[in-house]
């Protein structure tokens, strides 16, 4: 099953085109990776699918983007309960300045959640689906700038989780971790596709490789080649696919 | 700690190769047995069983490939999955050889053609036996057993030579079976390339370990 659909999209940032014609489907409770040199698209293209490039200026975008059905570019679409379904991670971890619960907390407080036990319960699930109840248990007042980059990521991950959505989108969710941090990444991200779809940007072939089940390429602002992800670290049918995935651009 | 799903994935392979180590044992222990008892039903189950070591070695080729693109081995993993990728090439000549074994004891039409049959069942049983051991050296990374096990080798030669020789006499007698007789001696020479392949298993066990093969040192 798909749950978000691409059809003909284009995007210019002012007279720039960034993305040409992108027609792609997402399926459910798998993960994408969209990999593609520096500048190719893949980071705006994941942005069009919870409209963060509204925020753009000077953003203009034609073609669909539907999400279980819904165009979520049409007038009556509200982009911040879209966000609310479709989650966004960074690149950086980005931690509100405030206490490891109050980070989790912030979403469902909004919208409405003001039982204590209801908090309670919806913090500890988070961080528990995020794997890192474990190390943020006993210091949940205690501010999330105080645990390490690895750590925030995953907090990020949970403040993500705790808004229940159905779509998680990462940007490069591991380049600025170390590598056993990756690697928890990773491992976290496996584990959430049996609940969530995910779509992850990445440089890191071998990630893309390992965790993804399917696989689109970018290049200058053009899907080149979308397949199972075995398919493409196999034999990929475009020569530029091979060329970058071998390490020999980009 | 770290990379469950890799570490995962190694335990897996390595059971796949105990697996697959211990089903050209089986194969081979009964190619004998269907030779000695000259049970063409074991033969022919032999022959079609000789797939599965082919599928075997199928699937652990595309395991290691796999696992080399997507987890970037490297120092004993890369060792592992590399020794992994060699030593099923030598398992799977091992159930080859089983399946030419059962081949020729269908067709060897007079059991008296050669000249003794007791040598190369004690040459059977020590082929059997380095087979064993190759695969527990493998199993349980035992260097002095993947040793041992290198050094019986000679002894299979000189079986060989020994039969070889005790044949070549008999043929100088007698000419009324050289058909069957040259099969058996390929039986022989079958019992001696399997002996050969379980001392290249036991190679790539210490080159697993410590990154020499035959003294020198590759990775």
């Amino acid at each position: 099953m798909n749950i978000i659909t691409a059809k003909d999209l284009n995007l210019y940032y002012g007279s720039f085109q960034a993305l040409k014609n992108i027609t792609m489907d997402i399926s459910a409770q798998n993960i994408t990776a969209f990999i593609g040199p520096s500048g190719c698209g893949k980071s705006t293209f994941i942005r069009t699918l919870n409209r963060m490039n509204d925020l753009i200026p000077d953003v203009r975008i034609t073609g669909d983007v539907t999400f279980l059905g819904e165009n979520i570019y049409d007038k009556s679409v509200d982009a911040t309960l879209l966000r609310k379904r479709v989650g966004m991670v960074f690149q950086a971890p980005n931690p509100f300045p405030m206490s490891i619960y109050d980070n989790i907390a912030y979403g469902p407080r909004i919208y409405g959640t003001k039982k204590r036990i209801l908090l309670d319960e919806i913090v500890e699930k988070s961080l528990r689906d995020a794997a890192i109840w474990d190390e943020a248990k006993d210091r949940l007042k205690k501010s999330a700038l105080s645990l390490s980059g690895g750590q925030q990521q995953r907090l990020c991950i949970a403040r993500a989780l705790a808004m229940q959505p159905e779509v998680l989108l990462m940007d490069e969710p591991t380049s600025a971790l170390d590598p056993i941090s990756t690697t928890k990444i990773e491992e976290l991200v496996m584990e959430l596709k049996k609940k969530y779809s995910i779509v992850i940007v990445t440089h890191n072939m071998q990630q893309a490789a390992r965790i993804s089940d399917y696989t689109a390429f970018f290049l200058l602002g053009e899907l080149l080649e979308n397949n199972n992800t075995n398919a493409i670290f196999s034999n990929p049918k475009d020569k530029r696919t091979e060329d970058y995935i071998t390490g020999r651009f980009g | 700690m770290g990379r469950t799903n890799f570490e995962n994935e190694l335990k897996q392979l390595h059971t796949e190769i105990i697996e697959m180590g211990s089903f050209v044992e089986t194969a081979i222990e009964d190619s004998i047995r269907a030779f000695r008892n000259n049970d063409f039903d074991l033969c022919k189950k032999i022959i079609e069983n000789d797939k599965t070591v082919d599928e075997m070695e199928r699937k652990i080729e595309s395991k290691c490939l796999w696992m080399i693109a997507r987890e970037q081995p490297i120092a004993n993993d890369l060792r592992k999955i590399t020794a992994a990728l060699k030593l099923i090439t030598d398992m799977e000549r091992i159930g080859d050889h089983a399946s030419d074994i059962a081949e020729l004891t269908m067709r060897i039409e007079d059991k008296n053609a050669f000249a003794d049959s007791e040598h190369i069942l004690e040459m059977a049983t020590t082929a059997i036996e380095m087979v064993r051991d190759a695969v527990t050296s493998y199993v349980n990374y035992d260097l002095e057993l993947a040793k041992a096990t290198e050094a019986k080798d000679d002894i299979v030669d000189n079986y060989f030579n020994l039969i070889k020789q005790e044949h070549i006499d008999m043929l100088s007698k007698e000419q009324d079976n050289i058909d069957s007789a040259v099969d058996f001696l390929f039986i022989a020479k079958y019992l001696e390339r399997i002996a050969d392949h379980a001392v290249n298993i036991c190679e790539w066990v210490h080159f697993s370990k410590t990154g020499e093969y035959k003294n020198t040192l590759i990775f």
